[in-house]
């Protein structure tokens, strides 16, 4: 009963301070200055029409490279949680129900059908993030749905983990390499300009970002590939 | 005005999350409860950078260099808003990591089953 006022207090002070923050919340009717900035230097320095992207990709480029490494230490935490699952297999869930019943027609067929599609588009939005809306992370995400479509349709379907383990390594090394290569003939650590910037709002423009895009699609999808299937029993 | 909506609902999933997060006594459930408190964190974050009237900042046939800095909407909030969700994606993957180990030790995902660290 305790613990129910005090939940409910809780709550009521909390919505308190956001009512308070709703009413007091003004439209701005411009942008502020760094952002006005940033949509003024991103399409003239870096030839990109996409803003966000030239700000992921260039402009805060090193916070991404830290992003990539928070997923790949999840990776690695998970494994660590959940590694030497195998062993306890026979112990621990034993007792539970087996969830041996075969995906129905529907979802296997549907998996095969949709699975190249969906990597047809995974494909097109990496590679279009700097023209349109879309990039490395929102491409490596459609890729891993892919990924949980085909476990769904085989739970016992064994992904490869040595290519998905070297492919993202490789991407990793890469993009740290395009970024030193930034350092060393452009103006800066992931500096976009290493690479003709091409002509404006065409596919090869942009100079580095479409690559970054790629590399970083690569990089996100085979890690989240890898931490979708460690969760497998 | 169309902000205000945006962030009124933002905020009401936060508040619905926070309410989740101290009631339920499911494991699953509170994941749940956190999942909603980031996602109302996204909504919150999309709101902030809102301009009265504003467009997605990218450039195209309806959006020239020119007219850019006055008609979009601020990116930084929606350039951030990429990375939160990447985080919650991985603080929800660790969680449900958790989640496994703890219902492997007790056979029970009910947070009253784990009382050894509780004061």
């Amino acid at each position: 009963m305790i613990r129910r006022a005090g939940i409910v207090l809780a709550v009521a002070l909390f919505g308190l301070v956001f009512a308070t923050l709703t009413v007091h919340h003004v439209e701005r009717q411009s942008l502020p200055p760094l952002a006005k900035r940033y949509v003024e230097l991103v399409p003239r320095e870096l030839g990109a029409p996409n803003v966000i992207t030239g700000i992921l990709l260039t402009y805060r480029a090193f916070d991404t490279l830290g992003e990539v490494a928070v997923l790949f230490m999840v990776a690695a935490g998970v494994g660590l949680v959940l590694g030497r699952r195998e062993r306890r297999t026979e112990t621990s869930f034993r007792d539970a129900p087996q969830p041996s019943r075969q995906a129905s027609e529907i979802v296997r067929t549907g998996a095969q059908i949709l699975v190249p599609l969906i990597a047809i588009f995974a494909a097109y939005i990496i590679t279009n993030g700097h023209l349109s809306a879309g990039g490395g992370f929102q491409g490596g995400a459609v890729v891993a749905s892919s990924a949980i479509l085909l476990l769904l349709a085989d739970p016992r379907q064994r992904f490869d983990q040595q290519f998905l383990s070297s492919t993202e390594s490789a991407a990793g090394v890469l993009f740290v390499l395009v970024g030193v290569a930034g350092l060393l003939f452009a103006r800066g650590f992931l500096d976009n300009r290493v690479l003709p910037l091409g002509q404006f709002g065409t596919f090869f423009s942009a100079g580095a970002i479409p690559l970054l895009s790629v590399l970083l699609g690569a990089k996100v999808g085979c890690e989240l590939s890898v931490i979708i299937d460690r969760f497998r029993v | 005005m169309i902000s205000t909506v945006v962030l009124a609902t933002g905020l009401t999933l936060i508040l619905i999350g926070i309410w989740g997060m101290l009631t339920h006594r499911n494991i699953l459930r509170i994941v749940i409860a956190f999942s909603l408190i980031s996602t109302g964190t996204h909504i919150l974050m999309v709101a902030i950078g809102y301009v009265a009237s504003g467009t997605a900042p990218i450039i195209d046939r309806g959006l020239s260099t020119t007219e850019a800095p006055m008609r979009a909407v601020d990116p930084i909030p929606s350039a951030l808003a990429v990375t939160a969700i990447v985080i919650g994606l991985a603080v929800t993957a660790i969680m449900l990591a958790f989640a496994i180990r703890l219902y492997e030790a007790k056979k029970t995902l009910s947070i009253d089953a784990f009382t050894e660290s509780k004061w």
